[in-house]
């Protein structure tokens, strides 16, 4: 481990600028990097100049922060579960989210700063229900009911908002489902200032509960013994993760699996200590999410992929890679 | 400094009650565990040993009396605070993730560190120096989920020692453990008790093995003590026999410490 860590450093240098690169040069019309770079730095032809402030570049770092957001609270929902089987998709953040999202949408308030914020109502409201509903099944929490309840409540959110959109004025109907399909060109810098300021303290909490959440994947009693507030840490990381997934959902709709796919791979290679792992999944979250978007942007061009077909691709496979590793730890 | 006398350990008339429990779990219990005292809580199941453990840690909230950790009420202790004055370890714990020996003795100094700061050299000295005492330092690179029960006792109790306690909480330490490796588990904490002071409270299913190493037994049958004193003052046919509901005797072994036998007795009412 110690021996590779040069390596790994150098990895998450390199992987994140690669992808920014990529991001760059690559979709309806393919630049060369002398011209992307003359662009940048404010030379070049004009038209070159505004595919790359305009379209490009904010596309990119909105891809990269929305990877990054969700990646982090994937991996934080998994220490908090105590299980390496969640992430906002599954245990219904996202699907609530996007409720919250719709319902300020079909109300008139289509800014990215409106949406944002009754997503973050409806992914709190999400994870209330959900907890609500795993404990039903028992008074100790089985993490896998937790997940089902999770799936549930998130299918349930699915269904509510198809309905507000059948009986939506069209107008708002068009933008909402272009927007739910998930996808980030459409928000330009304004989205990139709304989802870097709400994220920006959620993600400073998670990072300071980086070592409780080492504890917490130990057990509720150990962590306290260990020092660690339970309730309040559990509480805090929650409304956290509630309002990353929330800034990303409004700002690039449902996008799945990035928070299950960058985190696993992470824990396999590098371990489990979160304080390396949160920075880790930020940087390679956002690095995955921005190829992906390339790859959306470029394969069918003219036309275009969701970027969650292409995260799906990849994080399904990982999910049954987990799940099979998860059976074979529970056979004895 | 502590005055002498002050109690690491001590329940001043607490009650615990369940919601919709008939019954409190803890009523009125008054103990004092002090420094360089080993002391075990024995009794039948659900006598309220584990309950009255968990209320000296603060786990439980008291419907009446108090909890005192070094003379102050264990709920005013924040609980980075209390993990640096007292290890504890718990009856069960399952690692969600893989995490190494090495791993989990070093979150014994979490409580020291906070939320930022990187180990320093006495931090990773403390974590160096418990796995020694409780000889687990060939295991550090392991995984803890491909440890023995033995095993991982000990990882258990050397990060509970790497957080640099005053006192030790330890729930069944020997619950799934065979005969050496039990015998081993207490030697080593009668060890830390002597050489370190440490005030150590402990559950026990096992009378025979706390009698031996304990200075102290407190017996417990619902929610109540039943008797506190050295093993020998505890350790009564009659009382016992009350206590678990079946007839037993006490013998000494030769150092003098008393042992308790079961007797045989028929059932009523089951032929043979």
């Amino acid at each position: 481990m110690i021996r590779r860590a040069p390596v790994y450093l150098l990895l998450l240098a390199v992987v994140p600028v690669a992808a920014v690169a990529l991001g760059l040069l690559v979709g309806g019309s393919n630049l060369g990097a002398g011209d992307a770079w003359r662009a940048l730095t404010g030379g070049g032809d004009q038209t070159t100049r505004a595919i790359v402030w305009s379209l490009r570049a904010p596309r990119v770092a909105l891809g990269f922060l929305v990877g990054g957001a969700l990646a982090v609270t994937g991996a934080a929902l998994q220490a908090l579960v105590r299980n390496p089987i969640a992430d906002p998709y599954l245990l219904g953040l996202s699907g609530g989210a996007s409720l919250g999202a719709v319902i300020a949408i079909a109300a008139g308030l289509g800014s990215v700063w409106a949406t944002s914020a009754a997503a973050f109502a409806g992914a709190l409201l999400t994870i209330v229900v959900v907890y609500r509903l795993a404990l039903m099944a028992g008074q100790l929490l089985d993490s896998r009911v937790l997940l089902l309840a999770g799936v549930v409540v998130g299918a349930f959110a699915g269904a509510l908002t198809s309905g507000i959109l059948a009986v939506s004025d069209s107008v708002q109907v068009r933008s909402a489902m272009l927007w739910l399909l998930g996808g980030l060109g459409g928000l330009g810098w304004s989205g990139v200032a709304a989802l870097a300021a709400y994220s920006a303290p959620a993600l400073i909490v998670i990072a300071r509960e980086a070592r409780a959440m080492n504890l917490l994947a130990l057990g509720e009693e150990p962590a306290q013994y260990l020092g660690t507030d339970v309730a309040a840490t559990r509480r805090r990381l929650y409304v956290a993760a509630s309002l990353l997934t929330a800034a990303a959902v409004a700002a690039a709709g449902i996008i799945g699996f990035v928070g299950l796919a960058v985190p696993h791979l992470i824990r396999m290679v590098r371990g489990q200590d979160h304080r390396g792992l949160l920075p880790a999944a930020f940087v390679l979250g956002g690095a995955f999410l921005v190829v992906c978007d390339a790859g959306a942007r470029t394969l069918f061009a003219p036309l275009e992929l969701p970027v969650g077909v292409l995260t799906a691709l990849v994080g399904v496979p990982v999910f049954a890679l987990l799940l099979r590793r998860t059976a074979a730890r529970q056979t004895p | 400094m502590n005055e002498p006398t002050t109690p690491v350990f001590a329940l001043d008339g607490a009650t615990v009650r369940y919601p919709g429990a008939p019954r409190p779990q803890l009523d009125g219990v008054s103990l004092a565990v002090r420094a360089g005292e080993c002391v075990a809580i024995v009794g039948p199941n659900g006598a309220g040993k584990t309950t009255a453990l968990r209320a000296l840690l603060g786990m439980v909230p008291l419907e009446a009396g108090q909890a005192l950790v070094q003379g102050r009420p264990v709920a005013s202790w924040r609980r980075d605070e209390l993990a640096r004055e007292i290890g504890a370890v718990a009856q069960r714990e399952e690692p969600a993730f893989p995490i190494t020996v090495r791993e989990a003795v070093s979150m014994g100094r979490y409580p020291h560190l906070g939320p930022w700061r990187a180990p320093g050299a006495a931090d990773h000295a403390a974590v160096e120096r418990a796995m020694e005492r409780t000889d687990v330092g060939e295991l550090a690179g392991r995984w803890v989920q491909t440890l023995s029960g033995g095993e991982w006792q000990r990882v258990r109790l050397a990060r509970a020692l790497a957080q640099t306690p005053r006192g030790l909480a330890l729930d069944e330490p020997t619950a799934s453990l065979d005969l050496r490796h039990e015998m081993e588990l207490f030697e080593l904490v009668l060890a830390l008790v002597r050489q370190d002071g440490l005030a150590t409270v402990l559950v026990s299913h096992h009378l025979n093995a706390a009698a031996r190493f304990a200075d102290r037994l407190i017996l417990m049958a619902q929610g109540r003590i039943v008797a506190d004193g050295v093993p020998a003052r505890v350790l009564v046919p009659a009382t016992l026999s009350s206590v678990f509901g079946w007839p037993v005797e006490v013998q000494r072994l030769p150092d003098g410490a008393p042992q308790l036998f079961p007797q045989r007795q028929p059932l009523p009412g089951v032929r043979s």
